[in-house]
């Protein structure tokens, strides 16, 4: 969807993601009584409380999760980080692979709350905050791998893991670290020459 | 903005920091509890609405329970250790590299990353029936729908089946059959340990489970005795795509070898029943004869005694006989 900029200059995406931790803040307290009540009432310690914080691309942020949410959904509909893509919701595509404490993982097939005290990594926090791009990001432009590009953020996340454990793969040690990925448009040759590239532009620092 | 979808029906989660207040969480809540480690066989059941649970004990936090440590010239596994670690470690890959290189074919990396050696194992049937909701034999009802003259039955079982023709999906539990492994189980106040072969339940005793573990009770880690340890091993997984899908046959074995001659081994076949085959009748008969093509064939045949197929699984009969005489035969001899 486009963002839609709104008069002010705020756009559409932006002012949605204000409402929304808007509302996570003022429902909060109620959540904090209930885990009172909760105590109270001799449900097991340890249940878990739905106001937390995670560590995403290097900040906290405070995020309302419902103990069933998945960390898809959490930083698409919650934290706006809508590079992450969501494609079988299954563990079968990696459309949705971030990275957690630096090891790449699909997001749709994570609860939240599991990855709260982990580092999370996401498409959005490759780029250094001057903009210059990762590596594997500028490898994809120079080559230009992709077709549509849905399974992008996936396999440069994917990528990005592997390299950090692999620096300097083979083609094939390369497309078997990132074999947990799928392209719908079938682009897997000039994928992997994307992301070679981008391991070689990472070797030279 | 898209809808926010719910992916999961509510549960309450518990998120508990060692065994001990598993297992207490285990006991208070009983049946009513789903064990998660990894998640990854879970989380289909609870987005497809096919299985609902009122409350998740998640173990991610449960350090103790993703150790790995030796034991008596063995090693004991944690429950919760991903199949990345298990693949990885230096301890498994020299001593039980049967373990490390079937763990390391599953699925996919981001799948080995975060799925566990103790949810492999105990992982539920893969029949897709099932897996969709309809309400056949293991599911509680009276029909199996894989077994009928036009179901799509390709990956389902020859050997063993017993009104359900499910099978074992896991690449682990014949290496770990194979290994002469343990599993330790845990309940509040209690432990019990039993062979990896007797952990699997196959229809014809309970049609509705795959394993013996009870309400309460939790895996809390896998032992592999020094047996087998540096014995040469042969693990080959037969599947259609080499990344997520699972074996369509696959085969572990130990085997202990001298003047060309087989002193003992331990085989088991996955994907053919709806429990690890350990191959006792292969074991007996090879015990004391050349490791020669004619003992690898004799073997082959005795593995598949007994088959029955299906319309679209009879494929997997020669599959299994030729991977259990490639597993004596050896992977230099594999091919040929
Ligand atoms: C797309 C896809 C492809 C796959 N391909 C393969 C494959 O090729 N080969 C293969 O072997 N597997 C395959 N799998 C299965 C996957 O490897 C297993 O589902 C995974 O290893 C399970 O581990 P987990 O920790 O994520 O399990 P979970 O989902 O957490 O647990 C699985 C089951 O075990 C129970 N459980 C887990 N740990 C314990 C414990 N400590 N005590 C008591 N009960 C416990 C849970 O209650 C649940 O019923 C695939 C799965 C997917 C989604
Ligand atoms: S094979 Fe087993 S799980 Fe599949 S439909 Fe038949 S009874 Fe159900
Ligand atoms: S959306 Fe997560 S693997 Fe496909
Ligand atoms: S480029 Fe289109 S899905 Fe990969």
């Amino acid at each position: 969807m486009t963002d839609v900029v709104r008069p002010g200059g705020v756009s559409r995406r932006t002012f949605i993601k204000g409402v929304v931790a808007a509302g996570a803040v003022a429902t909060s307290a109620g959540y904090l009584l209930r885990t009172t009540l909760i105590g109270q009432g001799g449900v097991p310690a340890g249940a878990v409380e739905r106001l937390i914080t995670l560590n995403v691309n290097g900040r906290d942020r405070r995020v309302d999760v419902m103990p069933q949410e998945t960390l898809a959904m959490t930083l698409r509909y919650k934290l706006g980080l809508t590079g992450t893509k969501i494609g079988c919701d299954r563990a079968e595509c990696g459309a949705c692979t971030v990275l957690l404490d630096d090891v790449p993982r699909y997001s749709c097939s994570v609860l939240t709350h599991m990855a709260r005290k982990k580092r999370i990594t996401t498409i959005e926090g490759l780029a250094a905050a001057d903009g210059t791009l990762h590596p594997v990001q500028q490898g994809v432009v120079e080559e230009q791998g992709f077709q549509c590009a849905f399974c992008m953020p996936g396999f440069v996340m994917a990528a990005v893991g592997f390299l950090k454990t692999h620096p300097n793969p083979t083609r094939d040690e390369l497309a078997h670290g990132v074999s947990g990925n799928l392209c719908r448009c079938q682009d897997y040759d000039k994928i992997l020459t994307a992301l070679a590239r981008g391991a070689e532009l990472m070797r030279r620092g | 903005m898209a809808a926010i979808h719910d992916v999961m029906p509510m549960f309450t989660l518990y998120q508990p920091e060692s065994v001990d207040d598993a297992l207490r969480l285990l006991d208070r809540l009983g049946a009513g509890a789903w064990t998660m480690a990894g998640g990854l066989d879970s989380f289909d059941w609870l987005k497809d609405r096919t299985k609902r649970t009122a409350a998740v004990v998640e173990l991610g936090n449960v350090a103790e329970l993703s150790v790995i440590r030796e034991v008596d010239g063995g090693l004991e596994i944690g429950a919760t250790t991903t199949l990345t670690e298990v693949a990885q470690h230096p301890i498994v890959r020299e001593r039980f590299g049967l373990l490390a290189e079937a763990a390391g074919l599953v699925a996919s990396p981001q799948i080995r990353h975060q799925g566990t050696l103790g949810g492999n194992v105990t992982q539920d049937a893969r029949c897709w029936y099932y897996r969709a909701g309809w309400p056949c034999y293991r599911a509680g009802g009276n029909i199996c729908y894989a077994d009928t003259p036009t179901a799509i039955n390709r990956e389902h079982a020859i050997l063993h089946a017993d009104r359900c023709v499910a099978v074992s999906p896991s690449d682990t539990a014949p290496a770990l059959v194979a290994l002469d492994a343990s599993l330790v189980i845990r309940r509040l106040g209690g432990e019990r340990i039993v062979a990896a072969q007797d952990y699997f339940v196959g229809p014809g005793r309970d049609i509705t489970r795959m394993t013996v573990l009870e309400p309460g009770e939790l895996l809390t880690a896998i032992r592999i005795p020094a047996t087998w340890a540096g014995a040469e091993f042969y693990f080959e997984k037969v599947r259609d795509r080499q990344v997520w899908d699972f074996p369509l046959v696959n085969v572990a074995s130990a085997l202990k070898v001298s003047g060309g001659r087989i002193q003992s081994m331990r085989i088991a076949v996955g994907a053919v029943a709806a429990t690890p085959v350990r191959l006792m009748a292969v074991e007996r008969a090879v015990a004391g004869q050349p490791r020669t093509r004619e003992t690898a064939e004799m073997a082959g045949r005795l593995a598949v005694e007994g088959a029955v197929t299906l319309a679209h699984n009879g494929y997997k009969v020669p599959l299994m006989r030729n991977l259990v005489a490639r597993a004596i035969r050896g992977a230099g001899a594999a091919t040929t």
